[in-house]
């Protein structure tokens, strides 16, 4: 499969890269490691008429220690999550969700802001960073601003990035030792997540994230709550699907989804 | 589109179009068929090929993003008619039955040998997830593996 024709252009610079999206209009798309862009254009099933890469901007791939949070580029692969001793020591959750997207080849190439700007429910790292509640930069002509992790998901594969924004770092809290787990159902090797669960838990608090749980990725507030007011692993993860609505699929029913987000929930807290 | 790549030590300059992928460059512009396209998704794996020693999949890579890349393919591999060691460890394992995966097989587990040169079984398994054999050849795939990190 081939994908349809477009013109390509190379950025050199975040700046540039927001230039050439403004110059290219509403059908331009930026190419990260294109690994969710790829696949949808061969099916066609996107056609933009000009890619901005932005690969090569090799200033937004990093990982720092930036004292309560890590800041990571939004040009990092997943193997460069997986594998970072940063990540490992303050958000080891985040590390282990990156070694479970795809395969070795797919995480060679695919990049945390790529997916986060793509904001597939069905992917491991939006539902990941929304329960460590992170915070997203974006970079646009005039500037960059913070958006909040709960803020950023609107609907399917719709963000609230504008059209000439650049998503160009992710901060994650520090998880400060924090109990976390991560559960991926699915039926074979590689496969996305017919549910997943990721979450952490501290004294009273606790980030749940739920993957491929509705149209976006999925935080279960109410879940939290319970747990800070008391209630049992058990009885809480009877709540986990209160904040979701999950579609159904080859793969699931909706009722199968909620019953999976149950299990996966109480499992994930019960190793927490 | 103008594009510099070293492909198995060889340089070659090509104009393409920006929507080539890079395992239709590889086979089609370079004559290199021993990269394979299976799905065509970038699930079955049979079109690994390295990229600046990397293992990619090359249905899922513009030829124009590997511009300035140094690319590895299965013909590359072997020196001076003496195959890798990779592939002697396949050939003595019978790491292959109709062979249509071998090649992607043979680059993913020189990729995690590269990143992990003494795996664990498991850690073969997982590091090999990204490849299908349709034979369903897997156990001695990752004996091969195995025999080859044990080579090593």
């Amino acid at each position: 499969m081939i994908p349809a024709a477009f013109d390509y252009v190379r950025a050199g610079s975040a700046e540039e890269a927001i230039r050439l999206i403004g110059e290219h209009g509403d059908d331009a798309k930026f190419l990260a490691g294109g690994h969710s862009l790829l696949p949808l254009m061969k099916l066609r099933l996107a056609q933009p008429s000009v890619l901005v890469d932005i690969g090569r901007i090799s200033d937004l791939s990093y990982i720092r220690d930036a004292g309560d949070h890590i800041a990571i580029g939004a040009l990092t692969r997943h193997m460069d999550l997986e594998t970072s001793s940063v990540l490992a020591e303050h958000v080891p959750l985040l590390a282990h969700a990156a070694g479970q997207v795809g395969d070795p080849q797919v995480r060679h190439r695919g990049t945390i802001g790529g997916s986060i700007a793509h904001s597939d429910p069905a992917s491991d790292l939006p539902a990941t960073t929304l329960a460590l509640g992170a915070t997203y930069v974006a970079q646009g002509p005039s500037g960059t601003r913070e958006i909040a992790a709960g803020d950023f998901f609107q609907g399917f594969l719709e963000t609230a990035l504008a059209a000439d924004e650049l998503l160009t770092e992710i901060r994650v809290p520090k998880m400060q030792g924090a109990g976390w787990n991560f559960q991926k159902f699915n039926r074979r090797a590689q496969d996305w997540a017919i549910v997943g669960v990721a979450a952490w838990r501290r004294n009273g608090s606790s980030g749940i994230g739920l993957v491929n749980m509705g149209s976006t990725p999925i935080l279960a507030s109410s879940v939290s709550n319970a747990l800070s007011q008391g209630a049992s692993v058990a009885d809480a993860a009877q709540l986990a699907a209160e904040d979701a609505e999950p579609q159904g699929d080859l793969n699931a029913s909706p009722e199968y989804r909620v019953h999976l987000a149950k299990v996966l929930v109480r499992r994930a807290l019960e190793a927490c | 589109m103008k594009i510099h790549v070293t492909v198995n030590g060889t340089v070659h300059d090509s104009e393409v179009e920006p929507r080539t992928l890079l395992v239709h460059y590889v086979r089609e512009a370079l004559g290199l068929t021993g990269t394979n396209v299976g799905c065509d998704t970038s699930s079955c794996g049979a079109c690994s090929l390295h990229l600046n020693g990397e293992a990619v999949k090359s249905c899922t890579v513009l030829a124009v993003q590997a511009d300035g890349a140094d690319i590895l393919t299965i013909e590359g591999l072997a020196h001076d008619g003496e195959m890798h060691p990779m592939q002697k460890a396949f050939m003595e394992n019978h790491g292959l039955q109709c062979g249509y995966c071998t090649p992607g097989m043979v680059m993913a587990a020189t990729s995690l040998l590269k990143e992990n040169p003494h795996p664990t079984e498991r850690e073969v398994r997982l590091g090999l997830e990204g490849n299908l054999c349709r034979c369903t050849g897997y156990h001695n795939i990752v004996q091969a593996v195995l025999a080859c990190a044990a080579g090593n």
